[in-house]
């Protein structure tokens, strides 16, 4: 049995005795006896660090890893320069509590305010917060930040990722409040039924940009039509395409928010992600969760404290603006690390070269007879082909040459994904594949 | 010290991609962002020198005693950390075809069986990502419960006692809920009198945590959990004090519905500074039907996801949660095992009244008897006659490396200081910071006002929170 403590049994008796007890069952004696386990717990017995080690490492591969990834679907995968693991695995920020105590979390506290003023940067917006979750309950935070006493309902695209619809809808059914779904034309959310939805009771508009699909939305013009109605308009952002297109601010968008997992987290099978969440100076103080300030110290020096901390459940309990306490702050420095280390150019090139990828990828694919693409606007690293063979047979045939191919979708398509990771060799190799199947 | 910003200089960087391979495209204008993101413009050197001062300026549980209450800051394990990177985890997408994620949702499954037996529940679902989304998670299955069976718009209020955390009165809000708060007695448990006069037929839940935030275990749990059941309502366990009674009480056997765990406080996970964490919440057969989708199955060997039911209250996160911080527990409780879980009670629960008896000799202990895994102090006296409060000893403590217990907490004790030292803390530890303690409160009674200047010796002195407050500056930009 494997354990992390360092009382002797000679030290256990000093300590009973300078506490005037005999045995360490007093300890329990308020325990009503009934509920005290008779037979103690019905599980293994522990083992020592090299037999669970093994006993993980075995569970670990039953997983097949896959060499190549041409999927997305809300988690990606993409390069992560050696440099971000050396940070985030540093003991102290691993071990760290939240920073409560300023003057000796000086480092955590600056490390979030480098990644708030980070997302400010790539969404445009004023301010963030130092995370949430994931993306998905980041846009059900937002939603409920933009709902007032006679606007309760939020409207969500149904081009937004599934699981991002879900959660919105869950947190909805849990506030009592409305969510309603913008159906969906040619892939793009569809204006003129939006249009027709936005009353005065409608709080918000979700979006994600690009779109379930990779698709690209006018989210300017929906950002009018929205702020026309009267109500806020809350973007969801990949993040690295966030180099290169139209920022949330841009747009017009009250609240920006996004999966983060893209900057530097791992597949992970779906977690530890990050949920980033910024949002205009009017909506500051409706912001959830941890956000931190600068200030000064007692002499004057530079300092950074966690603040407006009146919107927070420990100060005003069911009258915060959420729930949430522990965040994803080890995910935020993650994040902050790999964009201090790919720089403004390295970003954008990341961010070109997942677009090049895919681009040359899906000219590739919709060249083999029954591929061919689904939607013709204008896409980022995503895209949904058409599938002319069973999906099974084609991911088998892929899987043997340690490819995952694209996402199939319940309607017989598929949704590919190339990242900066994919070459063209691989690319190629995909394609190959494709024509050999669909040509049996 | 020098934000990343200021250490920016234009035109450097590394480079970390090669060339692009295809054709370069580029999106149309009217797409694109009109200027870069400015970001700050670093060598590798950079960035490694500061986050390595950051790291300098910061405080873990690597560098020395972290009593913070309630938040069971006990030692990572560094296994852990080696299974979660391990690429046949770190490298799964969570859409991969099920075949080839066996062994992930066999994590997921496994957990599952040994949480169960751990709480005395019946399922669990590993979706929430920290304790207050458990919390969220788990009244959410209490609201169901009560829509399906068509009581949901008459069962709307959750009973909080006042010594409960923050997050349990703020959850039931979220959950369109009215939140009852009862006070507690004199001996810091729930008034049963009280507890019977709040129930009724508008009442949806209890919420509690068992040990309390006082530390105390609250030995008429049985008849609590009776009182609300025969009110028609559900009892939820908030499981962060688990750490005191886990291998030798479960929540199930004392009557709780459901149950959050905070993985990254019970089962060692380490805390990231503030996340991630996981809440992974229980919940006995009835409430089953409810829990998030998908669940993870496991029948004859084979390991699947079902996302087929009709009656869930949906998904609360995307995926299955935070997956790598359920890899690093499920790790900790085959290391410890049947013998170990207990074993690591008994010495927490050993630690906090040792400590507590500790201290004792000065400090005035807000309930007095056996504590559970942590203990209150109260500084009213002193605030009021001596002239030092609980946040001048904190303080003084982090002059002296130690991490202060948690202030102010709970509300129902006056300058409260709660200390939880964990199991994981030598006699050593626990002795050296005890004489530390004492020696700050004896300072501190001859030289009230010197206490206000402190600490000296940290990387900042004592911050203006009230300016931050009222003139926010959430990020950094160039004028400054």
């Amino acid at each position: 049995m494997g354990h992390y403590l360092s009382i002797t049994e000679d030290q256990k008796a000093q300590m009973l005795s300078a506490i005037g007890l005999n045995s360490t069952e007093e300890l329990y004696s308020a325990v009503p006896s009934e509920l005290v386990l008779k037979n103690g717990l019905d599980i293994p017995s522990g083992l020592s660090e090299l037999e669970v080690l093994r006993e993980m490492s075995s569970l670990a591969a039953k997983n097949k890893v896959f060499p190549t990834i041409f999927r997305g679907a809300g988690a990606y995968r993409h390069y992560i320069p050696a440099i971000v693991s050396a940070v985030n695995s540093k003991e102290t920020f691993v071990t760290a509590y939240t920073p409560y105590q300023a003057e000796i979390s000086q480092g955590i506290l600056q490390s979030i305010f480098e990644y708030q003023t980070m997302i400010c940067e790539l969404t445009g917006m004023d301010v963030s917060n130092a995370s949430v979750y994931d993306g998905a309950s980041a846009a059900a935070e937002a939603a409920a930040m933009c709902r007032e006493r006679k606007r309760t309902k939020t409207l969500v695209s149904s081009a937004a990722h599934p699981d991002v619809i879900s959660v919105i809808k869950t947190y909805c059914w849990g506030a009592n409040a409305e969510m309603l779904i913008i159906p969906e034309k040619e892939g793009l959310t569809d204006i003129d039924a939006l249009r027709g939805m936005l009353d005065e009771t409608v709080s918000g508009v979700y979006l994600a940009q690009p779109n379930f699909y990779g698709l690209i939305e006018d989210a300017e013009a929906i950002g009018r039509l929205v702020h026309e109605a009267g109500a806020k308009l809350i973007m969801g952002v990949n993040p690295i395409a966030a180099a290169l297109i139209k920022t949330p601010a841009e747009c017009g968008a009250d609240v920006a928010v996004g999966e983060g997992q893209s900057l530097g987290m791992p597949l992970s099978f779906g977690g530890p992600y990050l949920g980033f969440m910024a949002a205009t100076s009017a909506m500051m103080r409706r912001l959830p969760g941890r956000i931190v300030g600068e200030t000064t110290d007692t002499d004057g020096n530079r300092a950074f404290v966690l603040t407006l901390q009146a919107r927070e459940q420990h100060i005003r309990r069911e009258k915060a603006s959420s729930n949430i306490c522990s965040n994803q702050a080890l995910c935020a420095t993650t994040a902050a690390v790999y964009l201090a280390a790919m720089g403004p150019e390295g970003l954008k090139n990341a961010a070109t070269q997942c677009l090049s990828k895919a681009h040359y990828m899906a000219a590739e694919i919709s060249a083999i007879s029954g591929f061919s693409l689904r939607y013709k606007g204008e896409f980022f690293h995503e895209f949904v082909t058409e599938c002319p063979v069973s999906h099974e047979a084609l991911f088998d045939a892929l899987e043997e040459k340690g490819i995952l191919g694209g996402l199939p979708l319940k309607d017989g398509g598929i949704l590919w994904c190339a990242t900066e990771l994919n070459t063209k060799k691989e690319i190629d190799l995909l394609v190959s594949v494709l024509r050999e199947v669909s040509e049996k | 010290m020098k934000t990343l910003f200021e250490k920016s200089i234009a035109g450097r960087g590394s480079v970390y991609l090669p060339e692009c391979d295809v054709p370069k495209i580029t999106l149309s204008a009217d797409l694109s962002r009109k200027t870069n993101a400015r970001l700050p413009e670093l060598s590798e050197n950079d960035v490694s020198r500061h986050y390595s001062e950051l790291e300098r300026r910061a405080y873990g549980v690597n560098n020395g005693f972290y009593p913070l209450g309630s938040c069971t800051m006990k030692y990572n394990p560094k296994i852990d950390e080696k299974v979660a990177a391990l690429s046949g985890f770190a490298e799964i997408h969570p859409l991969q075809p099920i075949k080839t994620a066996q062994g992930c949702i066999e994590v997921l499954t496994r957990s599952e069986k040994l949480f169960c037996e751990i709480t005395g529940m019946d399922a669990m679902t590993f979706q929430p990502a920290a304790g207050a989304h458990g919390e969220f998670t788990g009244v959410l299955l209490i609201k169901k419960y009560h829509e399906m069976r068509d009581e949901g718009s008459k069962r709307t209020k959750v009973i909080v006692p006042d010594s409960s955390h923050g997050t349990n009165p703020a959850t039931a809000a979220m959950c369109g809920m009215t939140v009852v708060s009862i006070p507690s007695g004199e001996d810091g448990c729930v008034d049963l009198e009280k507890l019977r006069q709040a129930v009724g037929e508008d009442t949806a839940g209890l919420m509690l945590t068992n040990p309390n935030t006082l530390g105390i275990f609250d030995k008429n749990i049985l008849e609590i959990t009776k009182i609300v059941h025969e009110a028609g309502g559900l009892c939820y366990y908030d499981g962060a004090n688990l750490n005191a009674v886990m291998g030798l009480v479960r929540p199930g056997d004392m009557g709780f519905d459901c149950v959050h765990l905070n993985l990254h406080k019970t089962f060692a996970t380490p805390h990231g500074g503030g996340g991630p964490g996981s809440g992974a919440v229980g919940c006995k057969a009835f409430l089953a039907p409810y829990l998030p989708i998908p669940l993870a199955v496991s029948a004859n060997a084979e390991q699947s996801l079902n996302a087929d039911f009709a009656e869930s209250i949906g998904k609360v996160k995307s995926f299955y949660g935070n997956f790598l911080v359920l890899v690093r527990a499920l790790t900790y409780i085959l290391t410890l095992g049947r013998e170990g879980i207990p074993y690591a009670a008994t010495h927490a629960v050993l630690a906090a009244n040792y400590f507590k008896k500790r201290l004792s000799e000065k400090y005035t202990i807000a309930h007095e008897g056996i504590c559970m895994h942590e203990f209150v102090m109260t500084l009213e006296n002193e605030a009021k006659q001596q002239g030092f409060t609980a946040m001048d000893i904190s303080k003084a403590l982090l002059d002296r490396g130690i991490h202060p217990p948690t202030m102010y907490f709970p509300l129902i004790v006056h300058e409260a200081l709660m200390a939880e030292p964990t199991e994981t803390e030598s006699k050593e530890a626990l002795d050296e910071a005890a004489d530390i303690f004492l020696a700050v409160y004896d300072e501190a009674v001859k030289n009230p006002e010197l206490m206000h200047t402190l600490p000296q010796k940290t990387p900042i002195r004592r911050p203006d929170e009230v300016s931050a407050a009222r003139n926010p500056r959430l990020r950094w930009s160039a004028g400054e």
